[in-house]
């Protein structure tokens, strides 16, 4: 299987994208911003469509649109996370200006539009070339490193942005960074798999995750190796398997963990009854 | 169509808009949707369950491409896809506003399950869905009678049912343990509220596409939610924003060659921003003359 | 209006529970001299005298309004105040806000938080510097040490705090007062010199706010740590506190509780007849107060 040249580019670039997805996908998921990832990916595309009329490499549209939101959805938010109309209302908007650019799209070139249409929606990472792949991990790599980086600050802030502000951390900060990685990862995603499914990598690994631990640091690594271990397998599947598309066998399995890791945690609280709760917290959420 | 052109005698416009049966029936389907969507999605942005709709909606991707498999007419994949995703949903959790991380998460696996299973469906259907575009985007070309008239059909159940549990929904919307207290069914209006979701989504995907359902059935709401906090007056202001926003865009497509999903989320998002800055500068010119109040419990 | 007299630290009386360290205790931890707070150009009190010693448990009451939060955030130097009125610990405020531990108010933690107790702990010694924790001692036994120090200090004040037990598991599973142990935990964490908590016996239970309340007593003795807790109902501590500083009116008024908590002397802050009445069991209710929050210029105007 190695073999093959577009075999080895998916690998590459898959790996770090699968990391980045992974551990990025942790926090969203912790921060409950999982729409604004789904929100960012949508909105990938429009990046691609809108580059593609300009007559710009897909890439540059992509991270573009993608960044420049994240950075409007930081801005909206208290504590950097907007609120989920603001989202859906802004997404929306946003891609009934990609409505319009696939309707000038087709009215000026001639075919090609079908194919980046379908490509960003549901991924190529079998046509990556070398170059292409080489820069995807690359990127993929630097939001790696970014996250572990800010990983306990921001792990602080997001479990009680109060106290952490009181220790000095930077709470409004972090959740720009943060909105900015999740930003570059699914437009980073979008490449490998798809606008529409990238958001499998971000909240499945992630998901399943937080249903195996509670422990902060082996729930990141955790939610970045299930990533990694969809991404090979989804490959190798989809080699083995001509006919299942690369960004289905993926989330396939990604899905399959969560479903997985589910079940195993349901089972898991029925076994010891003294895990019942007390009810004296009221339950309210303080938070923005 | 002979290319139609917009002139400043709008009463002609609008009659040349009217003479086509399937403008009739835009039209028609258009205002239907829009008061579903209208009151459906002014308790979406109350119960902060956009994400939930959003998810919903893109499942008429699987629907469709589902329904083209099976050979089922289409409107009935949306309707079916929809509701199962509605209750998977709800059955996963994502019901409920507790937990951020754990219903975040569930929603957003089962949109991606739904979308890697409708290109599943797409491939093994190996037809290319031409209405891939019209699926995403919307459209209002081709809307036939019948069609009206099960939209019709499903405006009439969806709104039955919010009159019949619309006042109990609102409380538990607003304060579940008050209403469990109260013994209110919480967890069932929960599943309920999704599929009547579901319901409406799918229909309003029909004329919006997936991606733009938000124009119809968060924008409106939410508009007239920042404009006043009287429930039955933002209702009834969600339900007219939704109206305004169809009519406007499905007259201004017409003459335009330009798609009807970019004028319906282009109203929506104006209208919203308005809203929200009309708002913005009430509360300001509220605040400056007089002196600070004291704030009760912070200080 | 005359101005009332206002308690001065010469003017207290010598508490039952004074800390054996004598010589601790003439230095305070905190001292308020003619301090005001100002909170978006509104004045909230004025005119306050008070201190605190190291291993004294004092606490803040006085209604909503009072500013009592805005008490521990101007200790915070998070609240304009006059300068040179706030020292904290021989410095200005805000200077040595490393030295305090603060639990500030809230209403519990989301429910389905899957984050453990121990780890919250841990990020109040650590959370706000860079990268991950590393896992494996990289050469050096004193990157070894450090960490393992830092386990142990965890693990150390999770037991002061009588959290053992829970503390491994979720924050969403626990109880308020279990959570409340757990805050309190992180706030030791860094051996603080100052202890503030605002209204953390709020959302608990009777048993609970007992339990609290002989913790933190507990705490202020052995850790000689000054404590600083805002409450709305000076009953649960009754047999735990030094002293109070009460809020109303725009001042304060710093004593023992049966020298502050008395009908004349809250009539004196609060500016209308305030009744106390001392039920058979010991506890004090406070009758007459205002029941809106009052804005202070219209009592001027009188």
């Amino acid at each position: 299987m190695l073999a093959h040249e577009f075999i080895r580019n998916a690998y590459l670039a898959g790996t770090f994208v699968a990391l980045a997805c992974g551990l990025v996908g942790w926090f969203a998921v912790l921060r409950g911003q999982v729409f604004a990832g789904d929100a960012l990916s949508h909105v990938a595309f429009v990046g691609a469509i809108a580059a593609a009329v300009v007559g710009v490499d897909e890439r540059v549209g992509l991270f573009a649109l993608t960044l420049g939101l994240a950075a409007v959805m930081a801005g909206l938010g208290r504590r950097a996370q907007a609120n989920d109309v603001t989202i859906g209302v802004v997404f929306s908007w946003v891609i009934g200006i990609g409505v319009l650019l696939i309707a000038v799209l087709s009215t000026g070139s001639s075919g090609g539009d079908g194919l980046i249409v379908a490509n960003t929606l549901f991924g190529s990472i079998f046509g990556l070339g070398m170059g292409q792949s080489i820069v995807a991990a690359a990127i993929g790599l630097a939001v790696v490193l970014a996250a572990v980086a800010i990983a306990r600050p921001l792990l602080f802030a997001s479990l009680d942005g109060e106290l952490a502000a009181l220790h000095g951390v930077p709470v409004r900060a972090l959740g720009l960074v943060l909105l900015l990685l999740i930003g570059a990862v699914t437009a980073e995603g979008t490449q490998a798999i798809g606008a529409l499914l990238v958001l499998g990598l971000v909240a499945a690994p992630a998901g399943a995750a937080l249903r195996l631990t509670s422990k902060p640091y082996l729930g990141m690594a955790f939610s970045a190796g299930i990533a990694l271990v969809a991404m090979w397998g989804g490959i190798a599947l989809s080699y083995v398997i001509p006919s299942l598309p690369p960004s289905t066998a993926i989330i396939g399995l990604a899905v399959g963990a969560y479903a997985l890791a589910s079940l195993a945690s349901n089972i898991a609280l029925w076994a010891p009854p003294s895990q019942l709760r007390t009810r004296e917290t009221m339950g309210k959420v303080h938070s923005s | 169509m002979n290319n139609p052109t917009l002139t400043w005698n709008l009463v002609k416009d609008v009659h040349e808009l009217l003479v086509y049966q399937f403008m009739v029936n835009a039209l028609q389907a258009g205002t239907i949707v829009a008061v579903m969507a209208g009151v459906v999605g002014w308790f979406v942005v109350l119960r902060r369950q956009s994400f939930a709709a959003h998810t919903t909606a893109m499942m008429s991707f699987p629907g469709a491409s589902g329904a083209a498999l099976a050979g089922l007419p289409t409107a009935l994949g949306y309707y079916l896809a929809c509701g199962i995703a509605a209750l998977a949903i709800g059955r996963s959790g994502g019901a409920s506003r507790r937990g951020r991380s754990g219903e975040s998460a569930a929603v957003g696996v089962v949109q991606v399950a739904g979308l890697a299973l409708g290109f599943l469906f797409l491939s093994l259907y190996s037809g290319v869905l031409e209405q891939l575009e019209t699926l995403l985007f919307g459209t209002f070309l081709g809307i036939d009678g019948n069609q009206v008239l099960t939209l019709a059909i499903v405006a009439v159940v969806v709104l039955a049912a919010l009159l019949a549990i619309g006042r109990p929904l609102l409380l538990s919307s607003l304060d579940p343990e008050a209403a469990r207290a109260r013994g209110l069914p919480v967890g069932l209006f929960d599943v309920g509220f999704l599929l009547i979701l579901g319901l409406t989504v799918a229909a309003t995907s029909q004329i919006t596409g997936a991606l733009l359902v938000f124009a119809l059935l968060v924008a409106p709401p939410a508009a007239a939610q920042a404009l006043t906090p009287r429930p039955g007056l933002s209702l009834a202001l969600s339900v007219v924003f939704a109206l305004l926003v169809t009519w406007l865009g499905l007259g201004i497509s017409y003459f335009s060659i330009y798609p009807l999903g970019f004028f319906v989320t282009s109203f929506g998002f104006a209208l919203y921003v308005a809203a929200k800055l009309a708002h913005r500068t009430a509360a300001a010119l509220r605040r400056s003359p007089r002196a600070d109040e004291p704030m009760a419990a912070t200080v | 209006m005359d101005a009332p007299p206002r308690s001065r630290p010469a003017n207290r009386t010598p508490t039952t529970h004074s800390t054996p360290s004598a010589s601790s205790a003439s230095t305070p931890a905190i001292e308020l001299r003619d301090a005001y707070a100002a909170m978006g150009g509104r004045t909230v009190w004025s005119g306050v005298d008070l201190s605190v010693c190291p291993g004294e448990f004092v606490a803040v009451l006085g209604s909503n309004g009072s500013g009592k939060s805005t008490l521990l955030k101007a200790i915070l130097g998070l609240v304009q105040t006059a300068p040179g009125a706030v020292s904290v610990l021989g410095g200005p405020a805000g200077a040595a806000n490393r030295e305090i531990g603060y639990l500030p108010q809230r209403h519990g933690f989301d429910s389905t938080l899957p984050i453990r107790g121990v780890d919250l702990v841990r990020l109040g010694l650590d959370g706000a510097r860079w990268g991950v924790p590393l896992p494996f001692g990289r050469g050096g036994s004193g990157r070894r040490g450090a960490r393992t120090r830092s386990r142990e200090r965890v693990r150390e004040v999770i037991e002061l705090v009588g959290a053992s037990a829970y503390a491994e598991r979720s924050l969403g599973e626990l109880s308020g007062g279990e959570q409340q142990r757990i805050l309190i935990a992180q706030a030791l964490v860094r051996r603080p010199r100052i202890l503030m908590l605002d209204e953390p016996l709020d959302s608990l239970d009777l048993p609970n706010q007992a339990a609290v309340s002989a913790l933190v007593q507990r705490i202020c003795r052995t850790e000689n740590v000054a404590v600083l807790l805002v409450a709305h109902d000076v009953n649960p501590l009754l047999s735990y506190l030094d002293q109070v500083i009460y809020l109303a009116g725009g001042r304060a008024l710093q004593g023992a509780v049966q020298d502050v908590i008395t009908g004349p002397k809250l009539s004196e802050l609060y500016g209308v007849e305030i009744e106390v009445l001392r039920t058979r069991d010991g506890r004090l209710v406070v009758v007459g107060q205002p029941e809106a929050p009052h804005v202070h210029g219209h009592r001027h105007e009188q």
